[in-house]
């Protein structure tokens, strides 16, 4: 277990991320904070292209560097200032104090290694142990994973969609990494499978007390195992929180919207209610907040100013003008569920 | 992986009888009927029809073509018109050369090809790369005894730096393998260039990356074991190419090999050897495409696996 | 030895002719190969208007034989005295009809049976494809060889033994992309409403192959260039006196010692016809899909 006198284990302020491509400049991240206490469980929620998965990328500086820019007041991983870093301590970071794994298990393998050799890879690079050793963890790794060890030996191929996800959830954890990252995980495989893997990480987490960011669109999945949310929308933390403050307390239009568009299974007569228009162009800074186009409360001001961020509670934090109108609430309240 | 080998081995034997029947019915018509060159002008027509049963060509193709099969697998192809020597033993002494200078060629070119198409994919679109790809196209475009006579005129008349022909000395062999060479070197380098990019666009490149491995690994042992498979696949088709370079290459600088064998023999009008060398010729192409395809099923997991329960 | 054997993917998608060409038209070598082929095709085909054929291509000239390059004669003279620059312009007719004829008979000949082969499938496909492997082992050059010593030696020839042994790929070609649609549901929507076998190659199968072979065949008569200048060299070609660049190479051949210009030009002509092919066939590819550049 990689301990550190840190109490944060993502500690990142003022994130700035755009990409600049022959077409024109994308702004994926428009100033961030984002942090993440040990053993805690984070849900980053929101739409895809919202830079969540930028976002995410940075903390492990993957973020490929021609055509993308970072820029941050800082980035600081399980007490590593990341940007800082040279390629050699970001190699020992990588996998070791902080894993990540990604949204389609289909790709994410090597087809031409085996399955073990990709697990004991990871092992041998940041353990000073002998590669049968290694080799022996690897097996330990895949039981834990539900996977059995003899199978350890096959390659990608061989495997099932929700057991190559398992397999590369042993990857990522096989050094025992602080924080752990998970880029929509369950979304490219079936409901059923969904299911299992996730109870797998939820298990694991408290196994390895390890802290984890996950990223997803699915309000539901959030519920399941989030301590903590923090949604977004065109590169911005609209709404952050504890898991019962955003849920139980919603205080954004954006995330009300979100709220709404899930199909109430109750009361099946009611008409799905989507939140209308699009994203913005990533390709455009808006002057005001990025949501007013699509806002219910929209006002003239909202177009004007940029929401900050601001603390409702101790723990619960939400950018939207709005609020300074007296008596100002959404129309979403406590649900009882 | 047995059965696999066992399996391919038995398909080599109708493949090739094939590839001898095709040849052996394409020289067929090519014959005439050549008693006369070799009998003399004032033969009965008894002694030439005795000489046919002994040349053997009596009776119709496909009984002509067992016969000349059943005497290939005791090592005879019969004799050459010219020499009166031994067709297969003929053969034999040239095939070295060839081999020699075929294996030479391979060796450099891949070599050479194989880290240069790396570093173009790697380095996408940098100058480098599109010089690069430039020269591997000029290559491919030149036609090989062109380059063999340029190559002459330059490094042998102007510097005199090799021989003009022939294998006197240990040089003798660097102007050949440069002519097959170049257009195999480009070929290479370009199939290269092309299977590195689409791995290098893959997602578990990216998973390497993320476990902490160092970009030096993630190149050339996580990207290159992939990118390597469809190169693999290409090298049979290679070696029959610079076999058929070869024919031009010691056509060009008097190279003692079995592809100017072929040509001389066809100048010479001398059908049992063209028959026998093609024939012989083409059973190496195969049997090295065989091995090629060995080779592949081993490095491939995917076919591996199949084939390994 | 070719640009062609470099395609180890082929575009799937159909793609609309404004916007293949459009591609294209970003492409800085394939506007060039283009351009090239154009000039040279319409030099090819003008040439009779300029050049005698008799009298200036292959009358012999003995007064004015070996000369260097010189501002009369630009290209210098070869050894019975003719101009090499009208015999270089005037070999152009040759490589391209050679080299056109050849993979028209490849094309039709490989596309058939390639079509055929893939959409019956079963164990006629599987024959078919046993035969084209056993084709294709023989060097390429050795079977071009074996046809023209077994036919004589003639330009139809020439053309006929290229083309068989510039076949196999296109066999391979039309039946990979046969296969890739062979599986969709437009072929089974055709066939459940009873539209016979050959129509639906014919109608439904063929159009979507159509770049793939377009990329082939653009690099196909390159390498055909190549073979046929590779035979006649040989002697094994077209038949003198005629003026194409692989048997002006030979003839260059005997007199390099002294003579060295003559082995320039005839070779320049071919590397520079062929490369411009390559260019477009390598645009051709890239415009039909993409993906496969970025």
């Amino acid at each position: 277990m990689n301990t550190d006198s840190n109490r944060l284990a993502v500690d990142i302020k003022n994130l700035h991320v755009r990409y600049e491509t022959d077409d024109g400049v994308v702004y994926a991240v428009n100033g961030i904070d984002l942090t993440l206490e040990n053993k805690r469980t984070l849900g980053l929620v929101g739409e895809t292209g919202a830079g969540k998965t930028t976002t995410a990328l940075t903390m492990l500086k993957l973020v490929p560097v021609p055509p993308g820019i970072v820029e941050a007041d800082h980035i600081e991983i399980c007490g590593h200032n990341i940007p800082k870093l040279s390629t050699q301590e970001l190699e020992k970071v990588r996998g070791n104090d902080i894993s990540m794994i990604f949204q389609d298990p289909m790709t994410a393998l090597n087809p031409v290694f085996t399955i073990e050799d990709q697990i004991s890879e990871s092992i041998e690079l940041h353990q000073d142990i002998s590669k049968a050793q290694a080799k022996a963890r690897a097996g330990d790794m895949l039981e834990t994973v539900g996977i059995p060890r003899e199978r350890g030996k096959e390659y990608p191929h061989q495997f099932s969609g929700g057991m190559k996800q398992r397999a590369v959830i042993a990857i990522a954890l096989a050094c025992n990494p602080r924080v752990l990252i998970a880029d929509e995980p369950t979304t490219a495989l079936d409901v059923t499978i969904q299911a299992q893997v996730l109870e797998l990480m939820n298990k694991l987490k408290d196994q390895y007390s390890t802290s984890l960011i996950l990223i997803t669109h699915d309000l539901g999945i959030v519920a399941e195992i989030c301590d903590d949310v923090a949604v977004m929308y065109a590169g911005r933390i609209v709404e952050s929180g504890t898991l019962e403050d955003v849920y139980g307390y919603t205080q954004h239009p954006y995330t009300e919207g979100l709220f709404n568009s899930l199909p109430n299974i109750k009361d099946r007569k009611e008409k799905l209610r989507p939140i209308t228009g699009l994203m913005p162009d990533p390709m455009i800074i808006p002057v005001g907040c990025p949501f007013a186009p699509r806002c219910r409360y929209v006002d003239e001001r909202c177009y004007q100013v940029m929401p900050e961020l601001k603390s409702v509670s101790p723990t619960h934090k939400v950018a939207c003008i709005a609020y300074e109108r007296p008596g100002f609430h959404i129309e979403r309240r406590i649900e009882n569920e | 992986m047995y059965r696999y080998i066992i399996k391919r081995l038995l398909m080599l034997i109708p493949v090739l009888l094939g590839v001898a029947f095709i040849i052996f019915a394409i020289m067929d018509v090519a014959e005439g009927d050549p008693v006369y060159s070799v009998a003399g002008a004032d033969a009965t027509e008894e002694q030439l029809d005795l000489l046919r049963e002994e040349m053997g060509l009596k009776g119709t193709l496909l009984e002509r073509y067992f016969r000349y099969i059943v005497k290939m697998f005791q090592g005879d192809l019969g004799t050459s018109y010219i020499s009166k020597q031994s067709v297969m033993k003929i053969y034999m002494q040239r095939l070295p050369n060839t081999l020699k200078l075929a294996s030479l060629t391979m060796i450099v070119s891949v070599g050479m090809a194989i880290p240069l198409g790396i570093y173009a994919a790697v380095n996408q679109n940098s100058f480098k790369d599109t010089i690069s790809m430039v020269i591997s196209l000029i290559g491919l475009s030149m036609p090989n005894f062109w380059l063999g006579l340029l190559l002459i005129i330059f490094f042998s008349l102007e510097l005199g730096w090799f021989p003009t022909g022939g294998n006197e000395e240990f040089k003798s062999i660097i102007l050949p393998a440069v002519t097959i060479g170049a257009g195999l070197a480009a070929l290479m380098t370009r199939t290269t260039r092309s299977s590195m990019l689409d791995v290098l666009r893959q997602d578990y490149l990216r998973t390497a990356r993320a476990k902490g491995v160092s970009e030096g690994k993630v190149i050339n042992k996580h990207a290159l074991r992939n990118a390597l498979i469809p190169i693999i696949t290409i090298f049979g088709v290679q070696f029959s190419n610079v076999l058929g370079g070869s024919v031009l290459a010691e056509t060009v600088f008097a190279w003692p090999g079995v592809g100017r064998l072929v040509v001389d023999a066809i100048d010479q009008r001398d059908i049992p050897t063209v028959t026998g060398a093609l024939v012989m010729t083409t059973m190496l192409v195969t049997l090295v495409n065989l091995l090629v395809d060995i080779v592949y099923a081993y490095v491939d997991p995917r076919i591996k696996a199949q084939y390994t329960k | 030895m070719t640009a062609a054997e470099t395609t180890l993917a082929f575009p799937k998608k159909r793609s609309s002719t404004a916007l293949v060409w459009r591609q294209l038209r970003k492409n800085p070598g394939a506007v060039i190969g283009l351009i090239i082929v154009i000039l040279i095709v319409f030099m090819a085909l003008i040439t009779p208007l300029i050049y005698d054929y008799d009298a200036d291509v292959i009358k012999n000239n003995i007064k004015d034989r070996l000369q260097s390059p010189s501002s009369k004669y630009w290209f210098g003279t070869d050894d019975l005295g003719r101009d090499i620059l009208a015999r270089v312009i005037y070999g152009a007719r040759y490589s391209l009809a050679v080299g056109v004829v050849a993979v028209m008979i490849a094309l039709i000949i490989g596309v058939t049976i390639g079509a055929i082969a893939g959409y019956v499938g079963g164990m006629f496909e599987n024959i078919v494809m046993r035969i084209t492997d056993i084709f294709s082992s023989i060097p390429s050059v050795l079977l071009a060889i074996a046809v023209v010593s077994a036919l004589g030696k003639s330009t139809q020839n020439l053309m006929l033994a290229v083309g068989l042994a510039s076949t196999a790929p296109f066999i391979r070609v039309a039946r990979a992309a046969v296969l890739v649609v062979r599986g969709e549901e437009f072929i089974e929507a055709a066939r459940a409403i009873g539209m016979p076998g050959w129509k639906i190659i014919l109608v439904h199968i063929l159009p979507n192959c159509l770049s793939p072979l377009l990329v082939q065949a653009t690099l196909r008569v390159g390498s055909a260039i190549i073979s046929a200048a590779q035979l006649s060299f040989l002697g094994l070609g077209v038949p003198a006196p005629a003026p194409e660049w692989g048997a002006m190479l030979s003839t260059g051949r005997q007199y390099i010692r002294d003579y060295s210009y003559m082995t320039l030009f005839p070779g320049l002509a071919i590397m520079v016809t062929v490369l411009a092919l390559n260019l477009l066939g390598d645009g051709l590819r890239d415009a039909f899909d993409p993906k496969l550049k970025k």
